[in-house]
């Protein structure tokens, strides 16, 4: 499904001497930036308004015939021309169940590893204060990752390459048989079960230094952004105490109020505002979770730029082994060819010591030599040209990823610095009222 | 509470300021009209500015004709309670000032005597200035003689004399400071108080360079006044307490009470916010550190680093505010409760005398009868 790249000019042709080549080169951009605004106008969100609108409790059974209960999520599609020429057309809809996004996202990181696949919403509440719930059906919870599963439609439709995508489309149109036809592209077996194991080390000797850093970087961010959230969470808790405390003084000047005289209306109005105080701090806790979505979103994004700098070094690694063999097998070539015997093999030694090959069994075995050689050698080269493609419109989606998250992000930390300031308002506003009252006792 | 009733049964209640509705008269505290005394009875609203409040005591005025007739009665205690409104810096002759907190070491004890300077033009001292040591002890002495000598005054309270030693640290700063400074507010109350502070123990407390040989010497010299008051048992039970009485106790029980509590809640508020600025210090520099990993929002993030730092600050401020300024006035209106309380305690006990003394002066006309020729 990938749109293919043009061949970088200038590359050197190392193909011959069986080295692996690091696909280094300048990141290559797309011609023109003309070209990519075009590109993001083919982009599906610029056709169709996509709303995760609804969210419904279901109980159904599961593959082992066990009842369970599970969420689904309504999502609805509506042509953007069909809106702005005046008419409201109902949207099309239909539902969908956070397995099958995940299906949705596995299928995309498959087929586009070069691509920084946006993530979904967590799967298990984490991170959370202690006022939050942790359980998978709290209506917060559920609201959340329906605003979540939302912003990754969206995400997915805005990106000039996999908004492309027929399952991607299917999934928002089809209803039944969607799976079925996922399962059938047969993506599954395309899975390379390494990019899984995160910790096993390849002995890359060659990466290309750009994913190398990039690799480095992700892996920081998501330790930073994660200890963010945690201490935020920590935070904000505390808040909530020290907010809360403040309602029993609205409790004890109501009491306080009932013996006074010229004090007890002043106090009773200060109690209240006391009692207003107390209660602000959950709106505001609210919106802040918003913030911690925000943040989330990026800690996950984190682990998908994770799996391209991966998927990078894998076919480094592949591509090292493949040109090592080789160069093995070259080598082995010109040792029958010339009967010398650089380095000791097991069928050198057994030949010396059971007696020589005949010049037949040697002849045939260099043929074989030659012809894997030479099979060897196109795999390499097409590897070599996978590898560099990969490189460069990996770069790509990383430059234009780099872009959106610093965009983004700032846009977080605005928003984030308003809230305070609305916070800090709401409080001065408060005290400034309790003050009246106090003074007009 | 009727007044007049003869008779053997029924001794006569006390003389009260009348019979009158208890919503007419005027609560036991009550602010008058007039704007500063209003501002005089409650504490400083803003707590920002410290506020001193030496010249600044309960003005307690009320509309009842002054009645010295009888002692006990509620108008004349109310009275007594009342001080001059003209408090302006030119009408005063007497300045005191408690400072310089210094520790003594000595064999049997460790303890701190603070610096009492006194500045006067008053006749009743011989010397303009004064600067003598003193220490808790003293100031808990001259409190007594002072409630000893004169009951029916509402005397200031004193700081805490108690305090548990292994959880309060006696000899810190931090303490020691706070105690002079309560030390520093009662002395100014008696000095701008018109008859206390002409009170002959308060001069000797404020001029005697050794204030022991002369309370040795007060010892034995119990005022007859607090004696009577020290022997009545409390087993003679009030025919009738006035009304007005009844409600400034009820009053009082219900308004240490709320005080308390608001005491408490204010001292969580400060431990939460301590807590949360615990919090708060390590959510900032993780900005910071992530602010290292990037390029084009390290700015932002530093910036954002920097604001929570500064709220810490800001936080750091308002805890020490709320200690040093709010918690103080809180425990020292408390005190003052328990003050009145133990002065309608007093004054029970000259109720419960006067009606034991009115039976017993019954129970002998009652024989006079008999005992004739």
């Amino acid at each position: 499904m990938e749109r293919p790249e043009a061949e970088p000019l200038g590359a050197s042709h190392s193909c011959q001497t069986g080295e692996a080549e690091p696909g280094t080169g300048p990141a290559e951009e797309e011609p023109g930036g003309a070209a990519a605004g075009t590109m993001m106008e083919d982009c599906l969100s610029k056709k169709i308004e996509i709303t995760v609108s609804e969210a419904e409790k279901r109980t159904g059974r599961n593959a082992m015939n066990m009842q369970e209960t599970y969420t689904a999520y309504l999502i609805e599609t509506r042509a953007v021309e069909s809106q702005t020429e005046g008419q409201c057309s109902p949207p099309d809809s239909l539902w969908r169940r956070y397995s099958e996004f995940e299906l949705l996202r596995n299928y995309l990181l498959v087929n586009y590893p070069h691509i920084v696949v946006p993530p979904l919403p967590e799967k298990r509440a984490e991170f959370v204060w202690h006022k939050l719930s942790a359980d998978n059906m709290d209506p917060d919870f559920v609201e959340r990752r329906r605003i979540g599963l939302e912003n990754f439609l969206i995400r997915v439709a805005s990106h000039p390459i996999i908004c492309q995508d027929k399952i991607f489309y299917s999934f928002l149109t089809q209803e039944g048989g969607w799976k079925e036809m996922v399962n059938e592209t047969g993506f599954q077996l395309k899975a390379d079960s390494r990019l899984k194991a995160l910790n096993a080390t390849f002995r890359v000797k060659n990466p290309d230094k750009r994913f190398t850093e990039l690799k480095h970087y992700s892996d920081e961010l998501q330790s930073v952004i994660s200890h963010l959230l945690r201490v935020r969470a920590r935070v904000a808790d505390r808040l909530y105490g020290v907010y809360k405390v403040h309602g029993n003084y609205g409790r004890v000047f109501s009491e306080w109020s009932a013996i006074e005289k010229e004090m007890g209306d002043g106090l009773q109005s200060a109690g209240h505002h006391m009692d207003v105080y107390a209660g602000s701090i959950d709106d505001i806790l609210e919106e802040e979770e918003h913030y911690a979505d925000q943040l989330k979103e990026y800690l996950f994004y984190a682990e998908a730029l994770r799996a391209v700098c991966r998927k990078h070094e894998l076919m480094q690694y592949d591509l090292e082994i493949a040109a090592q063999d080789l160069a093995s097998k070259k080598q082995q070539c010109e040792e029958l060819a010339t009967g010398t015997l650089r380095t000791f093999s097991l069928k050198g030694m057994t030949s010396k010591l059971f007696g020589q090959e005949t010049p037949e069994q040697r002849e045939g075995k260099i043929k074989v030599l030659e012809e894997q050689i030479h099979e060897g050698e196109e795999q390499l080269k097409s590897k070599n040209v996978e590898s560099r493609e990969f490189v460069k419109s990996a770069w790509t989606d990383i430059e234009r990823f780099k872009e959106q998250k610093n965009h983004d992000l700032k846009e977080a930390l605005i928003s984030y610095a308003v809230m305070q300031i609305s916070m800090c308002k709401k409080g001065i506003q408060v005290w400034t009222n309790a003050k009246e009252c106090f003074s007009k006792m | 509470m009727s007044a007049g009733g003869g008779g053997l049964g029924t001794p006569r209640a006390l003389p009260s300021s009348g019979p009158r509705a208890l919503r007419d008269m005027p609560h036991p505290l009550a602010a008058s009209s007039s704007e500063e005394a209003a501002s005089e009875l409650t504490p400083s609203p803003d707590l920002l500015l410290p506020r001193s409040f030496a010249d600044k005591d309960l003005s307690l005025p009320n509309g009842t004709p002054v009645d010295t007739s009888s002692p006990a009665s509620s108008s004349s205690l109310l009275n007594r309670l009342q001080l001059d409104d003209d408090l302006d810096g030119e009408t005063r002759d007497l300045f005191v000032t408690v400072d310089d907190p210094k520790k003594h070491i000595c064999t049997m004890e460790t303890y701190i005597t603070y610096r009492v300077t006194t500045k006067t033009t008053r006749a009743e001292f011989d010397l303009p200035e004064y600067s003598v040591r003193r220490r808790y002890q003293d100031f808990d002495w001259l409190r007594n003689k002072l409630e000893e000598s004169q009951p029916t005054h509402l005397i200031p309270p004193l700081p805490e004399k108690f305090v548990m030693k292994g959880v309060v640290d006696r000899f810190s700063e931090e303490f020691v400071e706070t105690r002079r400074k309560a030390l520093d507010k009662f002395l100014k109350r008696i000095a701008d108080h018109p008859v206390l502070s002409f009170n002959e123990h308060f001069n000797v407390f404020l001029t005697a360079k050794d204030l022991n040989a002369y309370k040795k010497q007060g010892m034995a010299l119990l005022s007859k006044m607090g004696e009577s008051v020290k022997y009545v048992t409390g087993a003679y039970k009030l025919r009738s307490r006035p009304l007005e009485f009844a409600a400034i106790g009820d009053y009082l029980d219900t308004f240490v009470l709320k005080l308390g509590t608001i005491d408490r809640i204010a001292q969580r508020i400060i431990k939460e916010e301590l807590e949360y600025l615990v919090e708060l210090r390590e959510y900032g520099p993780v900005y910071s550190t992530w602010g290292g990993l990037e390029m084009e929002l390290a700015e932002p993030l530093e910036g954002v680093s920097a604001c929570i730092g500064n709220c810490c600050t800001a936080l750091e401020e308002l805890s020490d505010d709320m200690t040093e300024d709010f918690l103080p006035v809180l425990r020292e209106y408390i005190l003052y409760s328990e003050s009145m309380k133990n002065v309608l305690k007093k004054r029970d006990q000259v109720q419960a005398e006067y009606e034991a003394k009115l039976e017993a002066v019954a129970l002998k006309k009652e024989d006079r009868p008999k005992v004739s020729i």
